[in-house]
């Protein structure tokens, strides 16, 4: 990509991680939530992909990471689900607002598990789209490389 | 009110060019025209939540789709449409469209929704005890991840899946690009 998409990007990308960030920790009490959060994240990585190529971000995010990481966000989510089990009775009770952290409402900390599935779900959001998106990056790649070096080739005729 | 057909018809208008239109960038960005429309149209019905996850996921969409589109060697599609199919599908289409009017009639007012008549409907129990229930000030949020988490759990499988899909068959042909940073 030319300088000006870089250097855009390289200040925006820093803003549009810090909003999924907000929208991830504020869904509880403004719109949003953990799956528009996690788009959000992904989308940051996406604007980095697009700008600086794939291997920037690989070293930057490695995948082996990102597959952790999505792994990390639904194990905690169905973990929530099961301490609710265990502690109020319930599969997905929301046993932290009921009896240990009541919290007060419209402030930050309240809702009990709800921010905390919250960030959960955005983490394991955010990392499966970053692989899917940086697995069809890849795929591409491989797909065009025949073309590669011999552009007049380029035609209906060439395609698998 | 206007203002709902008004966007209803651009998104008719911009679904009809996307599917007739020959060039496949334009295409795509006609999809994406239709997804904002629907954005603009959720945040008009009042619903936040949905137009920002609809428009968030349109534009990770649309990159996707235009980087997939501008790279393939094929970007005009040739080739007429046979008599027959097109007379077929403008006979189903009417017969679906005259349906639909019929049942337009027995719907409720667009935006009015019948469950806001019955005081004893769950979606009234949510919005009166929403709060005192869960703690959490946003509705929406209380509903997806309180009382109906079931749901939100599924997704999250879905996605988990899709996700395993995805890389287990894109996998192959693509591990020798991942493995070698130079490439």
């Amino acid at each position: 990509m030319t300088v000006i998409v870089r250097t855009v990007s390289s200040w925006v990308k820093v803003l549009i991680f810090l909003f999924g960030i907000y929208i991830i920790l504020f869904g509880h009490l403004t719109p949003g939530g953990g799956f528009a959060g996690g788009v959000i994240l992904a989308s940051s990585y996406v604007l980095l992909m697009l700008a600086f190529g794939r291997t920037f971000v690989e070293a930057n995010l490695p995948r082996s990471l990102a597959s952790r990481l999505d792994c990390l966000g639904a194990f905690v989510f169905a973990l929530i689900a099961i301490l609710g089990l265990v502690f109020g009775g319930t599969f997905f009770v929301n046993f932290l607002y009921q009896t240990y952290l009541p919290g007060r409402p419209f402030a930050l900390v309240s809702g009990g598990t709800i921010p905390l599935s919250n960030m959960a779900i955005g983490v394991k959001v955010g990392a499966s789209l970053f692989l899917v998106i940086f697995t069809l990056a890849a795929f591409r790649a491989e797909s065009q490389e025949p073309s590669e070096g011999n552009p007049a080739n380029q035609g209906p005729g060439q395609k698998e | 009110m206007a203002l709902f057909y008004v966007l209803l018809i651009f998104m008719v208008i911009a679904a009809i060019i996307a599917v007739e239109t020959k060039d496949l960038l334009g295409s795509v960005i006609c999809v994406g025209a239709i997804g904002f429309g629907g954005s603009l149209m959720f945040l008009l019905l009042r619903a936040p939540d949905i137009a920002m996850t609809q428009i968030v996921v349109e534009v990770l969409g649309l990159v996707i789709l235009i980087r997939a589109t501008i790279s393939r060697d094929l970007t005009f599609i040739t080739g007429d449409r046979e008599f027959v199919g097109m007379v077929a599908s403008v006979v189903i289409l009417l017969l679906v469209f005259m349906a639909g009017v019929r049942i337009c009639d027995t719907l409720p007012e667009f935006g009015d929704p019948v469950f806001a008549r019955l005081p004893e409907a769950a979606s009234q129990a949510y919005i009166a005890r929403g709060l005192s229930d869960t703690g959490a000030a946003n509705i929406v949020t209380s509903i997806y991840l309180d009382y109906r988490a079931y749901d939100t759990l599924g997704e999250a499988t879905v996605l988990f899946t899709a996700v395993i899909g995805a890389t287990a068959i894109l996998r192959g042909r693509s591990r020798k690009r991942l493995e070698d940073p130079e490439l």
